[in-house]
């Protein structure tokens, strides 16, 4: 076994603090062990690519205690962790198969970037089970894990002003889906008409961090 | 996608605010949505929790009641206040928050108090004399739908009733507790000039020395580029000491988001869940309220914790 990667632990003023890690593996392996067992006073596990913030309630605990928690938790766990684990409360569902129109604005030229046709990039998009890792940006935002290498884009150099609801995009190696239309600098490969946000609905987002979610095309 | 307050509702009720002018900006508020992160959801609420809470418990309600969130005053709101056989009764109201003047039917008010409301009374803001948000809570409390299990406007999000507006009528809840029986909530004055505990990172190493200093050194102006999302600050230009992208990682109330333009963005209520900027300092917890009464043109000074 290899060993654990340096972690750090530093202080987001004085009832958070966020914890630096290798990379989103690590990141959902110790989210969902702090989940299993949720620390004294912690009240919010907010995931990202690399990092976790975890608020807590400064009454019932300090920085210095939870960060030796973490630290314990977090060294038990990524030492062996690789790839996504399992754990979050998206796991529990079903599988969302997502109809995609590979019609996005950005489909040529993520072509001309990765040196593929807009088949090929449309055959590697759709070939993964992907997983949402997190969620921000907008509610509903899933971050899904499990894109294709080859897929892996950076973001646009000028964010569009108004990217439409439904579009499915890719950036930094995760793929998402804009609940609802809002600036964005993602790269547009296509649309889906199915609606991932609902107050209305239990839990309300489709992209539930840990589940599973495969990407179909459909006639444009 | 978010749903609209009750609007223009031709039938008069027996208890219900009646906006007729809502100022610059009125939204609903309570303590917020927090729990729903995980789902790119941010807690939103009040910007000045404490001063929500306050409001509420002058008139007997539980904390957690949605009341009015005013931005520099301005707000004309008729109560009706009729019992169920039609008979004109009254209402208890309380406000708080930024001080700024009040009339009841052109009858001077205070704040911090509560005070009865009778049946088609008007109730005129000013602008305020020190701070930005007044709160108006009212018995009962405005009885609209919640959005996941809460009633506050999330301005980024686009969650919650929207922004009220003139002729937004609004049912009032039956009241659920008792009336406290004090006259009085002494509070603390709000400054002109603020001074912030500012906890530094925790990506202060993102900057060069002279820009944590000048965090600290300087003195900064809340500008009016500002809203319940965050208070966008004027003063030195803060360096970075590296560049490149950082991926964005979760953000809090009171982070000190610095931008490339090197001026930092003071999140409040509605700041999105995650961010791609580094976070400088992030303001104490206690020093949040403070923060969300930060006037267009104040000026604020950061200081470490002790």
């Amino acid at each position: 076994m290899t060993p654990p990667p340096a972690l750090s632990v530093r202080a987001v003023g004085s009832a958070a603090l966020i914890v630096d890690l290798a990379g989103t593996g690590e990141v959902l392996a110790l989210r969902a062990a702090l989940e299993r067992e949720i620390p004294n006073g912690v009240r919010e596990l907010i995931a990202a690519a690399r990092t976790l913030l975890i608020t807590y309630d400064p009454a019932a605990t300090g920085h210095e205690a939870l960060a030796a928690e973490v630290t314990r938790r977090a060294a038990a766990v990524t030492g062996g962790a690789t790839g996504d684990t399992p754990g979050a409360a998206g796991a529990a569902l079903a599988p969302l198969t997502v109809p995609v129109r590979y019609d996005g604005p950005d489909l040529a030229q993520a072509a001309a970037l990765t040196g593929l046709t807009t088949a090929q990039v449309i055959a590697r998009h759709t070939a993964p089970d992907y997983t949402v890792a997190f969620a921000g940006f907008a509610p509903g935002f899933g971050y899904l894990t499990g894109t294709d290498p080859a897929l892996r884009l950076p973001r646009r150099a000028e964010p569009r002003t108004e990217v439409p609801a439904g579009a499915v995009a890719v950036a930094d190696g995760f793929t998402g889906i804009y609940p609802r239309s809002s600036p964005g600098g993602w790269q547009l490969l296509g649309t889906t008409s199915l609606p991932l946000w609902d107050e209305r609905r239990d839990p309300p987002a489709l992209l539930v961090p840990g589940r599973t979610v495969r990407l179909r095309e459909v006639p444009r | 996608m978010s749903a609209p307050a009750v609007r223009n509702v031709r039938v008069r009720r027996a208890r219900a605010l009646v906006i007729l002018d809502p100022g610059p900006l009125t939204t609903l508020q309570d303590l917020g949505r927090p729990g729903w992160a995980h789902l790119g959801v941010t807690a939103s609420g009040a910007a000045d929790l404490p001063s929500l809470a306050l409001a509420n418990r002058l008139v007997g309600n539980p904390e957690h009641t949605a009341a009015l969130e005013t931005t520099y005053g301005g707000l004309r709101v008729r109560i009706d206040a009729r019992g169920a056989d039609g008979a004109p009764g009254t209402v208890w109201a309380a406000l708080t928050g930024a001080p700024c003047p009040a009339a009841l039917d052109g009858r001077p008010l205070g704040m911090d108090v509560p005070f009865a409301v009778a049946d088609g009374q008007v109730l005129a803001l000013g602008a305020p004399v020190a701070g930005l948000r007044t709160y108006l809570a009212v018995r009962g409390g405005p009885e609209v739908p919640a959005t996941l299990g809460s009633r506050s406007t999330d301005l980024l999000s686009g969650l919650g009733p929207a922004p009220l507006a003139a002729g937004d009528v609004l049912p009032l809840a039956p009241p659920g507790g008792a009336m406290p029986g004090v006259d009085l909530a002494p509070r603390a004055a709000l400054p002109r000039d603020f001074v912030l505990r500012v906890v530094p990172g925790p990506r202060d190493d993102w900057f060069d020395a002279a820009a944590v200093a000048a965090l600290y050194g300087e003195v900064w102006t809340a500008t009016s580029r500002s809203n319940r999302v965050g208070v966008r600050l004027a003063g030195p230009v803060l360096g970075r000491a590296r560049a490149g992208e950082l991926p964005a990682e979760g953000m809090v109330r009171g982070a000190l988001q610095v931008p490339p333009n090197g001026q930092p963005i003071l999140f409040l209520a509605d700041h999105p869940v995650t961010g791609g900027y580094p976070v400088i300092g992030v303001v104490h917890a206690a020093d949040l309220p403070l923060a969300g009464q930060l006037p267009p043109g104040a000026a604020v000074r950061f200081r470490k914790p002790r």
